[in-house]
C-alpha cells in the first residue's frame, strides 16, 4: 500500500538522521578526544589555519565590504524617514558585529573552506590515504581531523571580526563619502552605542559556535562519505546544506538568548 | 601453533550484512616466506587481508600474527602490532598533499624521535632500494602509476615491517613496471627478512616470485601449492585461472532469465 511504503520511507529517513547524529556526536567528542596530538604538533594545525582561515580572507573582505555597503545605503534610506541619519553607524556596526558578520561569515566559510575539507578527506578516503595511515597505526582523528577542527574554530571568529571591520568601512563609504552623513555623529555614535561584552563578545560566541558547527560538519561528512565520486559530491553538498541550516537555526537560538529578553 | 609461522588463519568466517564473504579459511604465513592469495575479483582476497591487519573481526575464527589474535586486541594494541606491519594499496595511496620525501618519512616522524638528518639518510637509502632516490622533491601527481607504486613501497618497508601485506600490486602497471614492482617485492622480503603475503590476480608475474600460492573462489580456498604445483595443477578451476580461459567453472555469463524470453521470442 502507497501509504504504509510512504510512512515506512518517513520512518527510515528519521531513523536514519538520529543515527547521522549520534555519530556525528561521537565523532566531535573523538575529536576532542585526540585533539592533544594536534596540540603538541601545532605546525599541523597552522598548515591548516592556512588552507580555511587565510585562503578564505579574499571572500570575506570582499563580502564584508559590500553587505556593510548595501547595509549603509538600505540604513539611510530607512533612518532618513525618521530624521535619525546620524545614527547609520550605529545601524551598521549593530547589524554587522550582532548578526550579519557571524552569520554571513559562517555562511561563507561553510560554502569556501568547509565544503574544501569534505572534498579533501573525501577523496582521501576514496583514494585509500586514510587507510592507510590507519595501517600505519597512526589514528586519522588526531593525525588529520582534529588539527583542521581547531583551524576551523580558531579562524571562525577571526574571519566574522574582519568581516564586521571590513563591512563597517563599506558602510562608512557610503554614508560618510558618498551620501554625505556627518563623519563626527558616524563615529561617535557608533561607539557610544556598540557595548563591548552584549555585542562585540556576543558576536564572537555565535561566530565561535558556527565555526565548531560547520567544521564538525565538514569533516564528519568528509569521513563518512562514500569512497566513490558520486559519494564525495554528494558529502560536499550534503556539508553546506547542513551547515548553512544550521547557522541559521543556531543564530535564531543564540540571538533569542542572548538578546531575547532585553 | 607452529613457531615458523608469523600469521596462522584458522577457521575463519566472514559475512557482510549476513552475505558469507569468507567461509572455514586456513592459511599458514611462515616467516620469511612470500606468498600469493590469488582468485579472481570480489573473492574474499583483500577482505582477508583487512583482517590480518585487524581492520575486520571476524564472524568465527581466530587469526594470529605474531603470536597475538588479532581480533581480540584493543585499539592500542591493535597499533603496536600495525606497527611491524606495511601495507602496500592497489594504487599506492600515497598522501597527495606531501612529496615523495615526507610520504616516505612519514611513519618514521610519527613513530620515532629519530634527528631529521637521520630520517634523511633512512629516506633516501629506502628511495634508493626502490630506484627512486632522483624523485624526492616530487609530489605523487608527478609521478607514473609504476614510479608512484615503487614509491609506496619503500613508505611500506620504511620502518623495516615484520609482515608486508600487498593489495594488487600489479594492477594497472605496465609490462617493465609490473617486472620491477615483482622484483623488488622478491628483494625486499629477502633482504629484510620479512614474511610478504601477495594479493593478485596476476599469475604469470606472481608465479615468477612466490614460494607458495593459495587460490580463493566465492570464500573459500579451492587449491594451494608451490608456483610448479599450480602450474602443473588439472584442477578445473586452477588450469581456467591459470591459463585465462574464456569458459569453465568461472562461467562466461552470468546467471539471468531466459535468453528468448528477453529477446522476446516465442518458444
Amino acid at each position: 500500500m502507497p501509504a504504509i511504503k510512504t510512512i515506512k520511507g518517513i520512518g527510515h529517513r528519521a531513523i536514519n538522521a538520529v543515527w547521522r547524529i549520534g555519530m556525528a556526536t561521537r565523532f566531535f567528542l573523538l575529536t576532542l578526544r585526540y585533539s592533544g596530538t594536534g596540540f603538541r604538533r601545532f605546525h599541523l594545525i597552522i598548515k591548516e589555519l592556512f588552507s580555511t582561515g587565510v585562503m578564505s580572507l579574499i571572500i570575506i573582505v570582499v563580502a564584508g565590504l559590500f553587505v556593510g555597503m548595501v547595509l549603509g545605503l538600505q540604513g539611510y534610506e530607512t533612518l532618513k524617514r525618521y530624521g535619525s541619519e546620524s545614527a547609520l553607524g550605529v545601524m551598521v556596526a549593530l547589524g554587522l558585529v550582532r548578526e550579519l558578520g557571524p552569520v554571513v561569515a559562517a555562511l561563507l566559510f561553510a560554502s569556501r573552506a568547509g565544503s574544501a575539507m569534505t572534498a579533501e578527506i573525501g577523496l582521501m578516503k576514496a583514494t585509500e590515504q586514510i587507510s592507510a595511515m590507519e595501517m600505519m597505526a597512526v589514528n586519522p582523528i588526531a593525525r588529520i581531523v582534529a588539527p583542521r577542527f581547531w583551524a576551523g574554530v580558531i579562524s571562525m571568529p577571526l574571519l566574522a571580526a574582519l568581516f564586521s571591520a571590513v563591512g563597517v568601512f563599506g558602510g562608512y563609504f557610503v554614508g560618510v563619502v558618498q551620501i554625505g552623513v556627518d563623519e563626527g555623529s558616524f563615529w561617535s555614535q557608533m561607539q557610544a552605542a556598540v557595548d563591548f561584552r552584549e555585542d562585540i563578545m556576543n558576536g564572537v560566541i555565535k561566530s565561535l559556535v558556527f565555526g565548531t558547527v560547520v567544521t564538525v560538519i565538514a569533516l564528519f561528512e568528509g569521513f563518512d562519505a562514500p569512497p566513490t565520486a558520486e559519494g564525495v559530491s554528494g558529502a560536499t553538498t550534503r556539508t553546506v546544506v547542513t551547515s548553512s541550516l544550521a547557522i541559521l537555526m543556531l543564530d535564531f537560538i543564540l540571538t533569542a538568548m542572548m538578546f531575547g529578553g532585553s | 601453533m607452529s613457531s615458523s609461522a608469523l600469521v596462522e588463519i584458522r577457521d575463519l568466517n566472514f559475512s557482510y550484512d549476513k552475505r558469507p564473504v569468507l567461509q572455514g579459511i586456513n592459511m599458514t604465513f611462515p616467516k620469511g616466506k612470500l606468498i600469493a592469495i590469488m582468485g579472481l575479483s570480489g573473492c574474499g582476497k583483500t577482505t582477508l587481508l583487512r583482517h590480518i591487519g585487524g581492520a575486520l573481526k571476524p564472524t568465527k575464527g581466530t587469526i594470529s600474527f605474531d603470536g597475538q589474535m588479532m581480533h581480540e586486541l584493543d585499539q592500542d594494541e591493535l597499533y603496536a602490532m600495525r606497527r611491524k606491519m606495511g601495507m602496500l594499496f592497489q594504487f599506492g595511496a600515497l598522501f597527495t598533499d606531501m612529496s615523495v620525501y615526507d610520504n616516505v618519512a612519514f611513519q618514521m616522524r610519527e613513530h620515532t624521535d629519530l634527528p631529521e638528518e637521520i630520517i634523511r639518510d633512512m629516506v633516501m637509502m629506502k628511495l634508493h632500494a626502490v630506484g627512486l632516490r632522483g624523485t624526492h622533491n616530487l609530489m605523487p601527481s608527478e609521478l607514473s602509476g609504476g614510479m608512484a607504486r615503487r614509491v609506496a613501497l619503500a613508505r611500506t618497508v620504511a620502518l623495516d615491517p615484520m609482515l608486508i601485506m600487498y593489495d594488487e600490486p600489479f594492477a594497472g602497471l605496465d609490462p617493465i613496471s609490473l617486472t620491477v614492482v615483482g622484483d623488488l617485492i622478491r628483494r625486499l622480503n629477502d633482504a629484510l627478512g620479512a614474511t610478504s603475503i601477495v594479493v593478485t590476480h596476476d599469475i604469470q608475474e606472481s608465479l615468477k616470485i612466490v614460494d607458495y600460492v593459495y587460490f580463493m573462489a566465492n570464500g573459500v580456498i579451492v587449491a594451494e601449492g608451490a608456483p610448479d604445483e599450480i602450474r602443473a595443477s588439472e584442477k578445473d578451476f586452477v588450469r581456467q585461472f591459470v591459463h585465462g580461459e574464456m569458459d569453465g567453472p568461472v562461467p562466461f555469463h552470468y546467471p539471468g532469465g531466459s535468453y528468448r524470453q528477453d529477446l522476446s521470442l516465442r518458444a
